[in-house]
């Protein structure tokens, strides 16, 4: 194996992002692109206990954590999310991640009481894969449009601006249409100052069936790696807990060699990328965060200084 | 007694920092100090140079002065919206023609950061973070611990940052501080056209105080608009509202503005 053909390691450089599994796999629906196979009937990973989240938050405050993201699954399906919430405010800015069905009103209350108090953004990420009801629940089930679009609108009302975050499934060329589409959809439903950020596909969970001829044998290598900024991955700077033990990152939750230990010290150790996702991770960049975390540029430790 | 100014974004506005020198020049400072990111924006970016010179403003380097100096394609605010990323574009090319052959080659030649110590206090300066020149320092998504973390790593006991364009203070406790000195380029999303700089006062203990700046943003307004800059940049100066360059921004900071 040479640097050309070996998959590349990295090493965690600090623990900027901590994202907590907190629903396992359990979720309402079950989109036809999940890259985790959640669902109503998956199993793989259980709710955390409010204690475990706890937890997870104080080991990653003391670490000096810069955001923390619930995910799932489902996270509003966990009976103690609100609490979770609070605990994870209280630290750092935090993101929930939902299909946006179960903000009701009284929760989307709660949710904008929260962040206004709070000294940190919390953002909710809803997700919608379509800007009309027939290419939408196409990919997340039937009537999950007019569900999610009603969340998403209850929280804008509270002026807590959703970032609506969709899957690209339609050709490059297409983008522009398609955000303009999806643009006008929210503006007309209520979201009047849509946020929007658009994920790649991930060759991974259903999504692996869903698309045919997706290729399974590429790796990150250590040529890829070199000149590359390795700030732009997962890995360098984010760890998943779950109910079963710390993953490097949400996207490879399913593969047993990307389970790295029971705390956060015994996580901190370096990852082999040698997983397709890695690729599509390299590719884009940081494809999990709200905004790039850490954007491609200049590192300031290797540029001259004045004294 | 030890104070220094320092300023944020400059934008090409070079009206701000006309108002703002002179300001600074009646508050006995021992330096005053430019963060970085000169142009961007506004109209005329050769006008701030001189001012600079004259006032013997101490220059760091930021993204956009490292894009202007290494001819890059952008700006390096790594937009992903294609709107944000249009207006990006329209900005940079502007002040990319505009900016004369020897200015890009002195923005070259600006430090990414200063290391300064007053008394035993460490400070550190620098353009987005101690880590990266183009990392976004907001107040609501810069935790304490996180801040602790940057200073730990840096060997600080005070960093000055800008590049986000609003301010913000942080008093972390034990003599630390984490500041971002805002901008003078264009006003911080408040719908008050004013900009601000920061004024820091070490005397045992630190004191941060932000000095807003009234400037003929009208008649920026007219440069800007002699100079056929978009419409969305001129209402900005005109309102204090950002209309572009939003997807950044965190929930917080986004909620407070109007677009």
């Amino acid at each position: 194996m040479d640097q050309v053909t070996s998959a590349a390691t990295v090493e965690l450089r600090h623990l900027d992002n901590l994202w907590i599994q907190v629903s396992g796999t359990r979720c309402n629906i079950e989109c036809r692109h999940c890259f985790n196979n959640s669902g109503p009937r998956a199993t793989a990973f259980g709710l955390m206990t409010l204690d475990a989240v706890s937890r997870a938050i104080a080991a990653a405050a003391a670490r000096g954590v810069r955001e923390i993201y619930f995910t799932g699954g489902e996270p509003l399906l966990h009976p103690h999310l609100l609490e979770m919430i609070a605990c994870a405010l209280a630290v750092a800015p935090t993101t929930v991640l939902t299909n946006g069905m179960l903000i009701s009103d009284p929760i989307a209350d709660i949710l904008a009481a929260l962040a206004s108090e709070a000294r940190y953004s919390l953002e909710m990420r809803v997700s919608l894969d379509g800007y009309t009801e027939e290419m939408n629940d196409a990919i997340r089930g039937s009537g999950v449009f007019r569900l999610a679009l009603v969340g998403a609108v209850r929280l804008a009302r509270r002026n807590l601006l959703p970032l609506i975050t969709i899957v690209r499934t339609w050709d490059d060329g297409d983008e522009l249409a398609m955000l303009a589409a999806f643009t006008r959809v929210l503006r007309n439903a209520g979201c009047d100052r849509p946020r929007i950020k658009i994920l790649p596909a991930l060759p991974l969970g259903r999504e692996l069936t869903r698309v045919a001829g997706l290729q399974r044998d590429e790796c990150v290598t250590m040529a890829m790696l070199d000149g590359f900024d390795r700030d732009l991955l997962m890995c360098s700077n984010s760890r998943l807990v779950t109910d079963r033990g710390i993953w490097v990152c949400p996207l490879l939750v399913e593969h047993q060699d990307a389970r790295l230990g029971t705390t956060l010290d015994e996580a901190a150790s370096s990852y082999e990328l040698q997983h397709q996702a890695c690729v599509t991770c390299w590719r884009y960049g940081t494809i999990c965060g709200n905004v790039s975390a850490h954007i491609e540029g200049p590192d300031i430790a290797a540029a001259p200084e004045a004294r | 007694m030890t104070r220094f100014a320092l300023i944020g974004g400059i934008y090409s506005n070079w009206r701000a920092l006309e108002t703002a020198l002179s300001d600074v020049a009646r508050r006995q400072v021992e330096a005053t100090f430019c963060l970085g990111d000169l142009g961007a924006f506004g109209p005329y970016p050769d006008r701030v140079f001189p001012l600079l010179e004259q006032a013997g403003v101490l220059c760091l380097q930021g993204n956009y002065d490292n894009s202007l100096a290494t001819r890059l394609a952008d700006c390096q605010c790594g937009y992903t919206d294609p709107r944000d990323n249009h207006f990006a574009r329209l900005s940079y090319d502007y002040t990319f023609r505009n900016t004369s052959p020897a200015h890009k080659a002195w923005l070259g030649t600006l430090p990414m950061s200063r290391r300064l110590d007053v008394n035993g206090t460490r400070m550190l300066l620098c353009h987005g973070s101690p880590r990266k020149i183009n990392e976004f320092l907001w107040e609501s998504t810069s935790p304490d611990g996180f801040l602790r973390y940057l200073l730990d790593d840096a060997d600080a006991d005070v960093l000055c940052v800008t590049h986000t364009g609003i301010k913000w203070h942080r008093d972390l406790g034990g003599g630390r501080h984490v500041v971002n000195v805002g901008a003078l380029g264009r006003p911080e999303n408040d719908g008050t056209p004013r900009v601000w700089y920061a004024l820091l006062t070490i005397d045992g203990t630190v004191h941060v105080e932000f000095v807003p700046v009234q400037y003929d943003h009208e008649a920026l307004a007219a440069d800007m608009h002699a100079e056929r800059l978009p419409g969305e940049f001129i209402e900005t100066i005109l309102s204090g509202w950002w209309t572009t360059c939003l997807e950044v921004l965190p929930q917080k900071e986004r909620a407070r503005g109007r677009f």
